[in-house]
């Protein structure tokens, strides 16, 4: 119970680091939506261009994260400040789950459902807001889950590059030799984890079609 | 009626090609308003492609279809869309939408207001047989006949002068069939709509059609009165008649009964 005596010494520390690793996960996944949700539904729209989309996406995803971010340092501007190069990283890794879903939820819209739409004479825009996407809500949800989860795990090595996050209890305890200090950053990260799951899960039941 | 009327319905020379398949050749047919022309045929002879001209889901490869004179081509196609009435055997019903958002649908992006939008949807409901009550209903919450009402009403909401219909009936059990079938009968005496209807159940097409036209791998065969596609000697017809078997008299008499 040495971690918990830990914590709450340090209970500043804890909050700053912990809001630090939820702006980390909160913008890359953020970004990762704004670039993943219409690509996803391009790509379910234009069959020609999912593999390529698909594959370059799987391709980033196979990096190892500590390479990527090593990668990532000499460039320009995002090198300057180690955040900007932790969400960027971030981002990249969250846009698959995200393209896929998005990919399969609208291709999974019933055929039938959105024929009819286009033969009442809705518009493409209209199909799209009000048929195609409510209905792969749901599905392009569980990618941003499967997103947020992994992100809250991958943040903790940001700290490797001096983005902070609860990764910086993790190393400092890695150097030090103490796990009490490396499970004051596991056990929150953990329970971020967890927290993000049940939360975003929630909303994705509560947008799933009847 | 005018003898000099214009066709609602014109296909001109129609024919259509995808993929290396020839789906559609040659198509003529004129199609007057009031009427119920069914498109009788097996599966892939070309009638589900024809009807989906008609509305420009399908674009001819050549020859063209006039809609009230007008090639469908040339104007706005949201327009000629929500002028015209689309049922399917698959109903589509939006899923998450209820019953009335379903009906309401394109009147709502037609900018009707949400008062007469609610009296449209009731008078629907009632028009095809259902409850006002299911209005707050969602497709799921349905049987296969209510749905395929509410299919119906929701062709019918912006009150378009064509209806078109892919097999509305062929899902059903035979008794809900009958059914609606009786019911069809029933509102288009009442609404004169222009219909073009696809089936390949010769005794629906007896007894729904003002004419048949019989349609065999992309060609119009012919096209009959239910009468004479009785007694007609076109060895596709008599095939047809031959391998429904008894009692299509009864059917071509367009008992509401």
């Amino acid at each position: 119970m040495n971690v918990f005596r830990f914590m709450w010494h340090n209970h500043g520390q804890v909050m700053d680091l912990t809001l630090e690793h939820l702006r980390l996960v909160g913008f890359s996944t953020l970004f990762a939506m704004i670039i993943g949700i219409p690509l996803g539904i391009v790509i379910a729209h234009r069959p020609r261009f999912n593999k390529p989309v698909l594959a370059s996406a799987n391709i980033i995803q196979t990096i190892p994260s500590l390479a990527l971010f090593g990668f990532l340092l000499p460039v320009p501007w995002l090198g300057e400040r180690s955040d900007r190069l932790a969400i960027l990283a971030l981002t990249l890794y969250a846009l698959l789950p995200i393209i896929r879903n998005s990919f399969t939820g609208i291709r999974g819209v019933d055929a039938a459902v959105v024929e009819a739409g286009r033969g009442m004479g809705l518009t493409e825009s209209q199909l799209l807001f009000q048929v195609e996407l409510p209905l792969a809500a749901s599905v392009i949800l569980s990618g941003v889950r499967v997103a947020v989860v992994i992100s809250v795990g991958l943040a903790t090595i940001a700290a490797a590059i001096g983005a902070g996050g609860l990764g910086e209890f993790i190393y400092s305890g890695l150097a030090m030799v103490d796990n009490t200090v490396i499970l004051a950053g596991a056990i929150p990260a953990a329970l971020l984890a967890l927290v993000a799951d049940f939360g975003v899960g929630w909303l994705e039941r509560r947008l799933a079609p009847r | 009626m005018q003898p000099a009327a214009t066709p609602v319905i014109e296909f001109r020379d129609v024919s259509y090609r995808v993929a290396g398949t020839q789906v559609l050749s040659g198509f003529n047919l004129l199609v007057e308003g009031g009427e119920t022309v069914v498109l009788l045929g097996r599966s892939g002879s070309g009638k589900t492609t024809s009807l989906k001209l008609v509305n420009r889901l399908v674009t001819p490869t050549s020859g063209e279809v006039l809609v009230k004179g007008v090639p469908n081509g040339d104007g706005d196609l949201i327009r000629l869309r929500r002028s015209i009435g689309y049922v399917i055997q698959d109903v589509g019903l939006f899923p998450h939408f209820t019953v009335e958002r379903n009906i309401g649908l394109v009147p709502k992006i037609e900018g009707w207001s949400e008062e007469r939008i609610r009296a449209r949807t009731q008078e629907l409901l009632h028009m095809v047989g259902l409850d006002p009550e299911i209005a707050s209903r969602y497709p799921n919450q349905l049987s296969g006949g209510q749905r395929q009402r509410v299919g119906v009403a929701r062709a019918l909401a912006a009150d378009p002068e064509i209806l078109l219909m892919d097999e509305p009936f062929g899902a059903l059990d035979p008794l809900t069939r009958d059914e609606l079938q009786r019911e069809f009968l029933l509102l288009q005496q009442r609404l004169h709509k222009t219909v073009v209807f696809v089936t390949h159940d010769l005794r629906e097409a007896l007894r729904l059609g003002g004419r048949i036209a019989l349609m065999e791998a992309g060609r119009l065969v012919t096209v009959l009165s239910p009468g004479e596609f009785l007694q007609s000697t076109d060895p596709l017809a008599s095939a047809y008649v031959r391998a429904f078997g008894e009692g299509l008299e009864s059917a071509a008499n367009r008992g509401t009964s």
